[in-house]
């Protein structure tokens, strides 16, 4: 990037203290503002993002370290702010935008979707531009502070989506989402943020990783399970269950990146287990896991002993009433059930 | 009407200057190597502490009441105490754990709801943002299903399925809880629409917060609404701040009222700590509308005397303490009472009763809401589409 000017970092060096365990919310932010020190082109921008520090606190003491002139406070205009990180990213800059809560990306929906994927395939160049936002439920938000809207954007070629599940993911898939040349949505699932068990250490390098990688979270020889987000933890507990009760070994595969999609880790492992079995939180309809599903049927269908199945939020609006967001959930014992199925079919 | 075009040139002024210092100190910076810095804001007018005596006309005690009935001022009375009773109910309730997610409370505005909802007819519409449980039971969802709606129960007016932002009442007319900031007005101006082609005499009233003038929706809503002359009365409640940004950071112009000028709407302030004040600039909107003389935009300034949400403490980074105690001063209910018991209309034993009362309906209503039963999960399907499940069930269903 010739108009990208790094600043040298003046950042001291990580001493121990500075790697001690922290959460996937801390993550995320760790990663914004090292890529703030690193390059005067990234910008944070949002509704109560600087003084307040932002709904969820993500972005909380950016203000004080990079002043008001790089993290700043939005009135409440999607369509409008996210337009004009657009417009910013065309010449140079790198925006991050964030949304208070990722359901009202839904708002700027005609920004992202007809202009910034597009964008460079009319001409434009680069469109360094992060969206990012708490999504997902399990905090009985109810219908509109609780949904994961990501297929509704991996129909859309030309954006690239990113998802994480843990803590040293969430920070190095942030660095690389921002020095990423192509826009990005980031979907920070909220029921993580503080997850007192999802805390990790980060090295003290320059730590980053790559956008479009899945990871292998649990070798295993019987069934693959795909996941993202917040459903990597539920199906981590599924798998020892199995472990324990039935001596099934499952492989969890965690995607990170949902666009683009890593088909050939996929591959690999269903080539190895020969069975499949895809979790996501969002509804099942048009949901990710049809696609994944149509990406084996071409690419391993004679590898396959058994068929896809997928167990997913079901096909209706978030609720509010907690046994009913439980209900509409995926658990673990729904996932349970289904590896348990296909591993005896 | 209020047209200042006074304030409005010198905050242009004062913008400018401002605009030239920061250019004067970028340069400066770039000088010394560019390093991380802090910005300065855009100047922004702050809020005029004169605006009352120009909006609000001089009345006497008597003449403020408008010759209302008796009976009518004291249950404007008893809607605000409930208002505030049931706010603090679900407070109370919320801390400990028996509500969930997020829940904005209403408590320092209520003149605005109970003053605007008066001036309207039994069949006259309603719809507002997410800190609605006020305007819930006074289009008359009774605080029972409001608490149980709440609780997440199914004796809730949405079956449990909404929760605090998303309550909704067909049958009273109450068009909803609306948790998008500034989903509601594209809404309510469709509502105004159908009155006007089926030629009916009701009106539209939408409700939403000042942040959320800053949505395209907004002004796009206003635009038809006047240009159609539509029955819509349009009652933007400024509480001075969305979440944490104060009004001023956020609209290069401070005076809402003025904004309605850009589409030839009639507008007005109302004060919005006065129960009788918000009544009557209402009802004169209402009447026009009712009239087909088309849409009026209402500022009625106001404070939120809690968080934002549960969640939010009452003062710290964005508002001090002693700013909250300020405003505290000015509480409706103390300056509606203090009027009221002046004109002999209310003494203090009649207004201990009737909190007495509602503090009784808040807590019956939490009774209520802790029997009623949790929502089946059968119930989770129903209500997606006309037909009950359409997309049909999973495959896979463990759970069957
Ligand atoms: C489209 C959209 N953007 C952001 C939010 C998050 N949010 C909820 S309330 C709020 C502040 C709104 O302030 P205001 O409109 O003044 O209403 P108040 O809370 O003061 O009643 C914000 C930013 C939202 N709900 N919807
Ligand atoms: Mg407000």
């Amino acid at each position: 990037m010739s108009n990208q000017r790094v600043l040298e970092s003046n950042h001291p060096p990580a001493t121990d203290a500075a790697r001690q365990p922290i959460t996937f919310l801390e993550a995320i932010r760790e990663g914004i503002r090292e890529e703030m020190e690193r390059d005067e082109q990234v910008l944070v921008l949002g509704e109560d993002v600087g003084a307040y520090g932002g709904a969820f606190k993500v972005t909380d003491g950016l203000l004080d370290r990079f002043g008001e002139g790089r993290v700043i406070d939005t009135p409440i205009s999607e369509i409008g702010f996210t337009g004009a990180a657009a417009g910013a990213a065309h010449m140079g800059m790198r925006p991050i935008v964030e949304m208070q809560f990722i359901d009202f990306i839904a708002c700027a929906f005609d920004i992202i979707t007809n202009y910034i994927a597009t964008s460079r395939y009319r001409g434009s160049g680069p469109q360094p531009i992060v969206i990012r936002g708490p999504c997902g439920g399990g905090v009985r938000g109810g219908p509109f502070h609780s949904q994961n809207p990501e297929a509704a954007f991996f129909h859309t070629p030309g954006l690239k989506i990113v998802y994480p599940a843990t803590a040293l993911d969430a920070k190095g898939l942030m660095k690389s989402a921002i020095r990423d040349d192509d826009p990005v949505l980031f979907f920070e699932h909220k029921w993580l943020y503080r997850r007192p068990q999802l805390r990790e250490a980060m090295p003290p390098e320059d730590h980053t990783v790559p956008l479009g990688r899945a990871s292998i979270h649990r070798e295993g020889r019987d069934v693959t399970v795909v996941t993202y987000g917040a459903m990597v933890h539920k199906v981590l507990d599924a798998a020892r269950a199995l472990e324990e009760t039935d001596e099934i070994s499952i492989e969890v595969l965690d995607l990170r990146t949902l666009l683009p999609l890593d088909e050939e880790t996929i591959v690999d492992s269903v080539q190895k287990t020969n069975r499949l079995l895809i979790v996501h939180e969002d509804t099942r309809t048009g949901g990710i896991a049809g696609e994944i599903a149509m990406r084996i049927n071409e690419a391993a269908f004679e590898w396959l002993d058994a068929p896809i199945l997928r167990v997913t939020a079901l096909d209706t609006p978030v609720p509010y009433a907690p046994p009913l967001e439980d209900f509409f959930l995926p658990q673990s014992d729904d996932i349970v059930s289904a590896a348990r199925y296909l591993a005896g079919y | 009407m209020i047209e200042d075009e006074r304030e409005n040139k010198m905050s242009e002024t004062q913008t400018t200057d401002k605009r030239a210092q920061a250019k004067d100190e970028r340069a400066q910076e770039a000088a010394n190597g560019g390093a991380p810095r802090d910005h300065p804001s855009p100047a922004a007018p702050a809020q005029d502490p004169d605006w009352e005596q120009e909006a609000k006309p001089k009345l006497s005690k008597e003449e403020r009441t408008m010759g209302l009935p008796k009976e009518k001022l004291r249950k404007m009375m008893y809607d605000m105490l409930l208002g505030r009773r049931f706010e603090e109910k679900t407070a109370e309730s919320y801390a400990l754990g028996k509500i969930g997610g997020f829940c904005h409370l209403y408590i320092g505005q209520e003149a605005v709801a109970i003053g605007a909802l008066h001036a309207l007819e039994e069949d006259d519409y309603v719809m507002t943002a997410y800190r609605e449980h006020v305007h819930a039971l006074q289009m008359g969802v009774d605080p029972r299903s409001a608490m149980a709606e709440l609780y997440g129960r199914i004796d809730g007016c949405s079956k449990g399925k909404g929760g605090s932002m998303h309550m909704f009442s067909a049958e009273t007319n109450y068009l909803g809880g609306h948790g998008i900031v500034g989903g509601q007005i594209p809404l309510a101006l469709g509502v105004a629409w159908k009155i006007r082609y089926r030629d009916e005499k009701q009106v539209m009233q939408v409700f939403l917060g000042e942040a959320a003038v800053n949505q395209g929706a907004f002004h796009e809503s206003l635009n038809m609404a006047a240009l159609w002359q539509l029955p819509l009365v349009v009652i933007v409640e400024n509480n001075r701040f969305g979440m944490g940004t104060a009004w001023e950071r956020a609209s290069s112009l401070y005076d809402i009222s003025q904004k309605a000028s850009a589409y030839a709407m009639p507008s007005a302030i109302a004060d919005g700590m006065d129960i009788l004040d918000v009544y009557r600039v209402t009802k004169e909107a209402v009447d026009r509308a009712r009239a087909g003389e088309g849409p009026t935009l209402i500022e009625a300034r106001t404070y939120r005397f809690v968080g934002h949400s549960m969640s939010d403490p009452v003062h710290g980074v964005y508002r001090t303490k002693e700013e909250v105690e300020e405003e505290k001063l000015n509480d409706p209910i103390r300056i509606y009472a203090n009027l009221l018991a002046d004109l002999d209309t209310l003494s203090q034993e009649e207004l201990e009763k009737i909190d007495a009362e509602v503090k009784a309906t808040a807590e019956e209503a939490s009774e209520f809401a802790e029997k009623s039963p949790e929502p089946d999960p059968a119930e989770l399907y129903r209500d997606v589409y006309a037909d009950e499940d359409i997309n049909g069930r999973l495959y896979f269903d463990g759970r069957q």
